[in-house]
């Protein structure tokens, strides 16, 4: 046991102990894993249950976060001139990506419903907000055309802001 | 609830129920606007259609404030006038005289826009109406949307319908919003509160539905509210903290993740259009908290995220890593950005609503305003009536259902009367929060008391006994309250209540409110009406007798009627951008006219002017405000102008045969005082704003002369002397003159005594 805690810790070996976790699901996680431990066993976990689109999505939001990174890496090493240029650019990835994890959120709610991921506590809100007025993830076109909608307004500001 | 729906149900005979209802409500709205719109026009009954500045010397015995109707309806004219790229482009070289202002980019275009798209959709549908006439209207016009936008926003906080009606009302009248919407007050603040309250309602409504839509219509509106008022910080600032709160909680959802983000992201872009704005959300402080909740909100939604996968002990172990890791991170980077100077420290009016004594102390020009005083407690009463009582009273209901919108309305209650009580302009922010508070509190009262004495007697008696049937100890109080007579009292007396409101409202808009400052009107002893309008005199007397282009100098509160109604450069106006500029000016007001000379000729200026209340009682007049003249040149010359030097010995501000030398050489005191005791018999001279007799002897002025006075002697404008022919000092060329006088004055009386002998 205090062997196996040490291995973990170097975080060269989780790899053996991980699948085994997998396949008998997250209840046979260590109760004392360490934090990368854990974080290997999420991006097992992540990989094997979200579905296609919504991995299609985290797709996309991961590139928006390189765009951002490499604009704010550029804007930290090679200096802000064009600031307003910079400030829309990096905000058209933020805004994106925000509007992005906004769509996949209301669209992964209803779609894997099943899922363990929404808490009890934001399971009941939602339930409650759904009984009161079409709340979010009652219609995937609904959110795909708020998407729009919102893409539409950050990226002409972005436009008019860029001089 | 469901009771009193189907009591009404009852009352409105069944199916058709539902749309007379409906219909109902819409009049009833539309009347409330009406309403709204009509207790406005006041003052442009009495007076006629002019544009005014709001006076609250009235409350606080100080001056009128730097509200700026003047300067927004000559930029509204320009707007009109030169389209909108040259209005953007917009440098004034009329007014802070020899720097100008680069207008176009130092201002606040929401309103000039919204009048000017209003006359073209006017010109457009083929109804000629001068652009004065828009701009005159404009306060009431919105005050009605700000009705309707009230009763939405309540009608979320409610499912009963008649909290909505009365809140609707409530705004409609409240003195505290009509203080700055009456008409011909064309101010920011005249549609910024429609603004604001509709901004709160559509991020209440995005925060229930989750959906992208009404977070990006909330960013648009906050856009909209950005170019229109400062005040916009408020928002800012609040949606965050109600954010933050709600994620204290644990009511962390999608929802509020999704409104909230897209509101950030959208709304900041948003703001950032505005070329006054510029990159003030990036780097100033005000906007960091909104920057922050922005942060939080990713990682709680990360950390949400991720708690999907793990069971609780592993979770919150990699969250303790999470939170030390990011929190380690952004400290260190927000300490660096701030010792490198990249955010800018917080503002100073910021450090002012924090600790009132700040302003007085390090920014005397904010101090000097009016409207940054601390509130006197009656201001509450007199512009909010029994709304104030019944304020903390709605607050609670809102604990009874705690909803993510009650924890708004509470964060926005609690904020807002602070900052109401730091700030006299502040209670406009607090007015929405009052009303909605109050409404809640008033329909929870009227539907327990007015709906149940409607049905008729089965209906009653069958609920009745269902209730005391099933819980009769826990229901008891609620249910006991039968007796028609209670209810009549309580009806009755809310009733009562609600009339003496409407009839305070109609008073203190009547009396209080419609003033335009610039004509005041007093009552003759006989009760008729009697104005005075020597502001208009006087500026008229400008427009007609002086150069198109002789500059004006005056304290800075006239400097925008100077340009609007004189048409004349000023030197320093209400736009107080340039401190060291406005203490130039007081500078050379409160100096011997020796170093008062030089400052003038360098600033070209032509005419000085001066508002001398003396003759009728006015208070608000130059003297007054002198010691904020005298204290912000001190700020910037603490070694030539000196607040002590203009108290006696005893420490008393006094003008009359004991005041100081430095009072009696100040130009302000010259300039006020001159010739003022030939208007009376001898040594009879009173100063009726101060209630002091006036030295015997007039001052003597060098280097002005008398140009102008008007009728009551309110505005004395004196031009400045050019130099002298002859290269003497004024002092010596005046002596000069005088000596030649007396000298002719012997001469002639020589001659004629040589010729009657």
């Amino acid at each position: 046991m205090p062997a196996k805690r040490h291995a973990a810790s170097t975080t060269s070996a989780p790899a053996p102990v991980t699948p085994a976790t997998l396949s008998s699901g997250p209840s046979t996680l260590k109760t004392n894993a360490s934090a990368a431990a854990i974080a290997q066993h999420v991006w097992e976990q992540y990989l094997a249950t979200t579905p296609q689109r919504t991995l299609l999505l985290d797709a996309f939001m991961a590139f928006l976060v390189l765009v951002g990174g490499l604009q704010f890496l550029y804007c930290v090493l090679a200096g802000n001139y064009p600031f307003n240029a910079f400030l829309s650019g990096f905000s058209a990835a933020v805004g994106q990506f925000v509007l992005t994890a906004s769509l996949r959120m209301q669209t992964s709610d209803s779609g894997s419903g099943s899922s363990s991921k929404p808490s009890s506590k934001g399971k009941n809100a939602r339930f409650a907000d759904d009984n009161e007025d079409q709340g979010s993830g009652t219609s995937h076109e609904r959110a795909f055309a708020d998407y729009i909608f919102g893409s539409l307004i950050l990226h002409f500001f972005c436009i008019n802001f860029i001089n | 609830m469901a009771q009193s729906s189907s009591s009404l149900d009852v009352l409105l005979k069944g199916s058709s129920g539902q749309s007379t209802r409906g219909l109902l409500r819409i009049i009833i709205l539309l009347t409330i606007a009406a309403a709204a719109v009509a207790s406005r026009l006041f003052s442009v009954i009495r007076f006629e259609s002019i544009i005014h500045e709001y006076d609250r010397s009235r409350n606080i015995d100080l001056f009128p404030i730097a509200v700026d109707p003047w300067f927004n309806f000559r930029a509204t004219k320009y707007l009109v006038q030169n389209g909108f790229y040259s209005f953007w482009d917009w440098f004034d070289d009329r007014t802070w005289h020899p720097l100008g202002r680069v207008t176009g980019g130092t201002l606040y275009p929401g309103l000039m826009v919204t009048s000017g798209v209003i006359y073209h959709i006017l010109r457009f549908l083929t109804i000629p109406v001068d652009i004065r006439n828009i701009c005159v209207l404009l306060a009431p016009g919105f005050s009605g949307l700000t009705a309707l936008a009230m009763y939405l926003l309540t009608c979320e906080m409610s499912t009963s319908p008649s909290a909505g009606l009365l809140a609707a009302a409530f705004m409609g009248i409240a003195p505290g919003y009509i203080s700055r919407s009456v008409a011909g007050s064309y101010d920011n603040e005249a549609i910024a509160i429609f603004l604001l309250v509709f901004t709160f309602f559509l991020w209440i409504k995005a925060v229930k539905n989750g959906s992208i839509m009404w977070g990006a219509l909330t960013a648009l509106f906050y856009g909209y509210m950005v170019s229109a008022w400062g005040g916009y910080v408020f928002i800012t600032n609040l949606i965050p903290l109600h954010v933050f709160v709600l994620l204290c909680m644990g009511r962390y959802s999608s929802r509020v993740y999704i409104s909230y983000t897209t509101w950030y992201a959208l709304g900041t872009l948003g703001s950032m259009q505005i070329p006054f704005v510029g990159f003030l959300p990036i780097r100033n402080s005000d906007h960091m908290s909104a920057l922050g909740v922005f942060g939080l909100i990713q990682l709680v939604a990360f950390a949400d995220f991720v708690r999907g996968f793990l069971p609780g002990k592993q979770f919150q172990k990699l969250l303790t890593a999470m939170v030390l890791l990011t929190f380690g991170l952004g400290f260190a980077g927000l300490v660096l950005l701030s010792v490198s100077g990249v955010i800018a420290p917080w503002s100073g009016r910021f450090y002012s609503l924090w600790d009132t004594g700040y302003a007085k102390i390090h920014i005397p020009i904010i101090a000097s305003v009016s409207e940054h005083q601390p509130t006197a407690w009656p201001a509450f009463f007199f512009d909010l009536n029994f709304l104030i009582w019944l304020f903390p009273a709605g607050v609670f209901m809102c604990f009874q259902n705690l909803k993510d919108e009650h924890v708004f309305v509470i964060i926005y209650a609690v904020l807002s009367s602070y900052f109401a009580g730091v700030m006299v302009r502040l209670m406009l922010t607090l007015t929405p929060i009052v009303c909605v508070a109050a409404a809640l509190a008033l329909s929870g009262i009227l539907d327990h008391f007015m709906v149940l004495s409607k049905p008729n007697p089965e209906a009653q008696t069958k609920t009745n006994a269902e209730d005391s049937k099933s819980l009769r100890s826990t229901q008891k109080p609620v249910v006991g309250i039968y007796s028609y007579f209670s209810k009549a009292v309580v009806t009755g007396s809310i009733t009562v209540y609600l009339l003496l409101f409407v009839a305070h409202c109609t008073w203190v808009t009547s009396n209080a409110y419609s003033s335009p400052s610039v004509v005041l009107a007093s009552r003759m002893p006989d009760g008729s009406q009697h104005i005075i309008d020597d502001y208009r005199e006087a500026y008229y007397w400008l427009r007609q007798n002086t150069a198109d282009n002789a500059k004006i100098m005056s304290w800075w509160d006239y400097g925008y009627q100077i340009g609007g109604m004189a048409d004349r450069p000023t030197l320093v106006d209400n736009n107080t951008w340039n401190n060291t500029h406005i203490a130039t000016v007081g500078k050379a007001m409160s100096s011997r006219e020796e170093v008062s000379y030089p400052i003038l000729r360098q600033h070209d200026v032509d005419y000085v002017l001066v508002v001398f209340g003396g003759l009728l009682g006015y208070s608000g007049d130059d003297l007054n405000k002198f010691l904020w003249m005298v204290r912000i040149a001190e700020g910037i010359w603490p070694d030539e102008v000196k607040e002590r030097d203009f108290f006696t010995a005893r420490g008393e501000y006094r003008v009359d045969d004991e005041a100081t030398p430095t009072m009696r050489n100040s130009l302000m005191y010259k300039m006020s005082y001159y010739n003022y005791q030939s208007l009376f018999p001898a040594g009879q001279a009173v100063d009726r704003v101060r209630g002091t007799r006036v030295p015997t002897e007039s001052p003597q002025l060098n280097t002005l002369e008398e140009a102008f006075t008007s009728e009551n002697w309110i505005i004395r404008i004196y031009k400045v002397k050019d130099l002298d022919n002859f290269g003497r000092d004024h002092n010596n060329a005046v002596a000069f003159d005088k000596g030649l006088k007396r000298k002719r004055a012997s001469k002639k009386k020589g001659p004629r005594v040589l010729r009657t002998e």
